[in-house]
């Protein structure tokens, strides 16, 4: 049978998969279908395995023909390009992991798989996750669905373009500063950043990994609770995990926001910002009220020294996570090396773009003799100061609401010459990282053009049940349709 | 003039663990290259670090046995410089958080005892083994992330004989407290030498130059004395010493300058954000201070007094820790410890060195030695069977009270059964005994040796010999 899956939910894909209504090699022929058709338009995708993904799902209606359970089984699903699936190529939208393929697989990868799910493909990004556009891949261009003019948002463009775009039920995406959460409001879906340790690193190509986590981009809040639910956890192979226990996210929804205090953060409404944007945000902020929710003001104070402090710790990070492609082992290998340092010069020079280029200068510089003390040290008293905020705040309030970008999705090459503005633009999102606690972005309609907006949820560290639930509430009172 | 050294060492030890500092990969000895590797110890993309806590524990053991203090917070950090044994081209190592801080070596030099200043021991990823062919380069792997602890010292050391001997001591010590090998061969220790000069009434150090890369105490020697020589002649002729860094060619006998550009490092160390950092729990610091051997020397100074053995026994005994423990089990069932020191130098140590076996896997009890020493103590064996009976105590074990009763190895010592030897030999032996009456002294000979013969070597020769006298008198 044919079906459509521009609109089909992992939930709703879950609850045919499990009635027999639908095989999941129909789901994945059907979806291989819709890609054929539209991601030449949006480009989502920068590799796609249909099949490899049709004998997944061959395994998988034979597991569930013998009785077989798993809470994804059949349900296919998109990978950004940046966790390593086994015998996958995994080249983080760069030239310099050409070549390369994973010998193992990310634990996000292994729990999902765990459960039944297909890797049907890998999704373009920004260069080692460094931009917010994709406009940095090395690979291909990424489109907004919404509107193909402007870009996707970034760094896990490709990943928000499909599940927005249709072409993708859901994705899991990295969020270093607004990677997951500034695409999804850009295209118009769902995503999630999870607290720091909530989610294992393990296989994720790292690009500041103080503040790196996995996390899932979807087409409803349900779905981001249920994916989280999976891949959560204490993860023996990722030290900076935590043995936090896994609780089911979806337990509490309810329609209801009563009893719960919602915090708006003066510093996040500021000049400049699109009027669109805040206008969406305040109905939404006035929808939470009505749906029974206490709002109250708080303040982050330290909020327009994050910036400075995101682009020190990431970039030094960063400069020594990426030091490893040297075309020694793995990946790209430039020609005619006399020795290795040569070797180095010449493979770095050539295999990687340069944004990546441009934070390792960067990062090398703020770690240097003489600098670290000015540069890095500084930055992460600043770290402390920004926690405190959010401790302060959180002592008022559940969950805090803000926009996720000051700005709808702009057009292409509008911003590529001007890296500062770029930077700026995450302030709302970057900020979380630094605080290591988790937000969630949700779609709040759109501006005058057509573009969507995100309301982002933010909570306190392992506060996910929370911002789930406010989610869930907002979404289902903007448009029944999305919620199940 | 009168030139004095000073010379401090950074001394490199792979510890004894069977897996890598930061992955689950073998670290054994001479495998096929690259078959001992991993996703994490190849610096994969996406590949993470998990910490190893027996290398912390063999870490903080080493700190605990030499004096040092152990913060109890500590932490690791990357390096960061590019080199092609190094796979992330960052190194996880401790740059200001080691897991111990101070402490002290003692050295015996010309009979002077000094006490040589530790200013910490940190731990650290080994990095891999550049082997370079004909026409092509390769790496091996199999060594890069096996856990390296590197000890720093003050420069205390004087001498090049004062820094052989620091390398000897501490090297008995890691070996007597089983945290590494120790085998050089096998590259198991590695030392960075400093060293500078200074007129001998002058308190301020000289300027010092550093020679990497040390892999035997012999090369550290030589190296060091070319060192002084060199840097003294400099100093001489009115020269300045630079602080450089340079390599030992033990071939041309000469240190070389490393090339400035290998040695301009900016090392960028940061705290490694994927691991937390370690805080240890004092009682588990406590239990592993408790579980520390008594010092070699102290120990040694122990056994003379508390056994009353001779200095030179205590300091076989203590080369090797699993001895002393046998001595000491043993003299627990014997009464004289001198004795049983004795069993163990002659008897027991030289069947092990033939055997190339450990004390630990004898079969021979302590308890049985002891036993054993007992049975010649009190006379029921004399030192012939005795031997006889540790020789199948060694090959088989057991209890030697039941292989000399079941051998009928036991010395007559009943009076009734020697009497009715030694008066059936004075029957049989008529002429002798006469010839000893008439005066014949050595016929006594004659006679003890046919109790012997008849006793098959169970009696005792003085005990008959005065029992014979007795009864030729009468
Ligand atoms: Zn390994």
């Amino acid at each position: 049978m044919t079906m459509d899956v521009s609109n089909l939910t992992v939930t709703k894909a879950v609850e045919s998969l499990s009635e027999n209504a639908v095989r999941s090699v129909d789901l994945v022929q059907a979806l291989i279908g819709r890609i054929r058709e539209r991601d030449p338009v949006l480009g989502a995708y920068v590799d796609l395995n249909e099949a490899d993904a049709l004998e997944q799902a061959a395994v998988a209606d034979t597991r569930r023909a013998q009785g077989g359970a798993g809470r994804l089984l059949g349900v296919p699903l998109a990978i950004k390009d940046v966790l390593n699936v086994r015998g996958q190529s995994c080249r983080c939208g760069s030239r310099i992991l050409e070549g390369y393929v994973s010998p193992y697989d990310a634990t996000v990868v292994a729990r999902l798989r765990a459960e039944g799910a297909v890797l049907l493909g890998r999704t373009n990004m920004d260069e080692f996750a460094m931009g917010s556009s994709t406009e940095n891949s090395a690979l291909k261009v990424t489109r907004n669905p919404a509107n193909t003019a402007h870009v996707p948002g970034g760094s896990s463009g490709g990943s928000a373009a499909a599940v927005a775009g249709g072409i993708a039920l859901a994705s899991l995406g990295s969020d270093t500063g607004g990677s997951i959460r500034q695409p999804a409001a850009f295209c118009g879906c769902v995503g999630l950043k999870p607290t720091y340790g909530r989610v294992s690193r393990y296989g994720l190509v790292a690009f500041a990994s103080s503040l790196d986590q996995v996390g899932p981009l979807t087409r409803n809040v349900r779905d981001a609770a249920l994916l989280l639910g999976i891949i959560a956890g204490r993860d023996p192979a990722d030290a900076t995990t935590a043995d936090v226990p896994v609780p089911d996210y979806a337990a509490g929804f309810t329609d209801s926001l009563k009893g719960v205090r919602l915090g708006l953060p003066r510093e996040y409404f500021v000049d400049g910002m699109d009027p669109d944007v805040e206008g969406r945000v305040r109905e939404a902020v006035a929808v939470c009220r009505g749906l029974g929710a206490e709002i109250v003001p708080v303040s982050l104070p330290h909020t327009e020294y994050a910036i400075a402090t995101y682009y020190i710790i990431a970039t030094a990070e960063a400069s020594a996570n990426l030091a490893r492609y040297d075309g020694v082992r793995y990946g790209f290998r430039a020609d005619g090396a006399e020795d290795s340092l040569d070797l180095y010069v010449r493979t770095r020079a050539q295999g990687f773009g340069p944004e990546v280029k441009r934070r390792i200068i960067l990062g090398t510089y703020v770690l240097s003799s003489g600098y670290y003390d000015a540069y890095y040290l500084s930055a992460q008293k600043v770290r402390t100061l920004i926690r405190g905020d959010f401790d302060a705040a959180f002592q008022q309030c559940d969950a805090i609401l803000a926009p996720v970008t000051p700005t709808p999705a702009y057009r292409f090459g509008e911003r590529t010459g001007d890296p500062l503005s770029m930077y700026l633009s995450d302030i709302f999102t970057a900020t979380i990282n630094l605080a290591g606690i988790c937000a969630l972005s949700v779609p709040c309609g759109l501006t005058g053009g057509g573009l969507p907006v995100g309301l982002q949820v933010i909570g306190p560290a392992f506060g996910e049940s929370a911002i789930l639930r406010v989610g869930h509430a907002y979404e289902r009172s903007r448009d029944g349709k999305a919620g199940a | 003039m009168n030139w004095k050294p000073a010379i401090g060492l950074e001394v490199h030890v792979q510890l004894k663990t069977r897996s890598k500092l930061f992955c689950g990969c073998s670290t054994a000895y001479g495998s096929e290259p690259n078959t001992q590797v991993c996703p994490v110890c190849l610096g994969y993309p996406g590949a993470m670090p998990v910490l190893n806590r027996e290398a912390v524990r063999l870490t903080v053991r080493t700190g605990l046995m030499i004096g040092s203090e152990i913060p109890g917070f500590s932490k690791f950090d990357r390096k960061s410089y590019f080199y092609p044994d190094m796979p992330k081209n960052y190194q996880v190592s401790q740059y200001d958080q080691p897991f111990c801080v101070g402490g002290g070596v003692d050295i015996q030099v010309e009979g002077r005892t000094r006490r040589i200043r530790i200013v910490r021991i940190h731990l650290e990823e080994d990095v891999a083994k550049n082997m370079h062919f004909r026409t092509v380069s390769g790496i091996d792997f199999n060594r890069g992330g096996v856990p390296l602890m590197e000890i720093v010292s003050y420069p205390d050391l004087e001498s090049p004989e004062e820094a052989q001997a620091f390398l000897l001591a501490l090297k008995q010590i890691l070996q007597y407290i089983d945290v590494s090998d120790c085998n050089l061969e096998a590259g198991n220790i590695r030392c960075d030498v400093n060293c500078s000069v200074r007129p001998a009434d002058q308190a301020a150090l000289g300027t010092k130059t550093e020679i990497k890369n040390m892999n035997t105490f012999k090369g550290v020697f030589h190296a060091l004395e070319h060192e002084i020589q060199r840097q003294v002649s400099v100093l001489e002729g009115g020269g300045r010493v630079y602080q450089e860094t340079l390599r030992w060619d033990p071939d041309a006998g000469a240190t070389h300058a490393m090339r400035s550009k290998e040695d301009a490092h900016d090392y960028r160390y940061f705290p490694e954000p994927d691991l937390p950092p370690v805080r240890l729990d004092p009682a588990v610091v406590d239990g592993w201070r408790a579980s520390l051997p008594e010092a070699p020397r102290v120990r040694r100074e122990r056994l003379v007094r508390e056994y009353g053995i001779p200095d030179y026994d205590a300091g076989v005994l203590t080369a090797d820790q699993a001895v002393a423990d046998y001595f000491e089990a043993a003299v627990r069932h014997a009464s004289n410890a001198k004795a049983v020191s004795n069993w163990i130098m002659t008897e027991m140590l030289r069947r092990l060195s033939e055997r190339a076996m450990d004390i630990r896997s004898v079969r021979i009890s302590p308890e049985s030695l002891g036993n054993l020493v007992q049975l010649t103590e009190r006379r029921t064996l004399n030192s012939n069977t005795a031997k006889d009976v540790f020789a199948e105590l060694f090959e088989q074990g057991g209890d030697p009270r039941s292989i000399v009763e079941r051998r009928g190895l036991a010395r007559i010592s009943d009076p009734a059964a020697l009497e009715s030897l030694v008066d059936r030999v004075l029957t049989e032996q008529a002429r002798s005994a006469a010839d000893y009456r008439a005066g014949k002294a050595a016929a006594l000979q004659f006679l003890v040796g046919q109790v012997m013969r008849l006793s098959k070597g169970q009696a005792d020769p003085h005990q008959t010999a005065d029992l014979l006298k007795s009864r030729l008198k009468t």
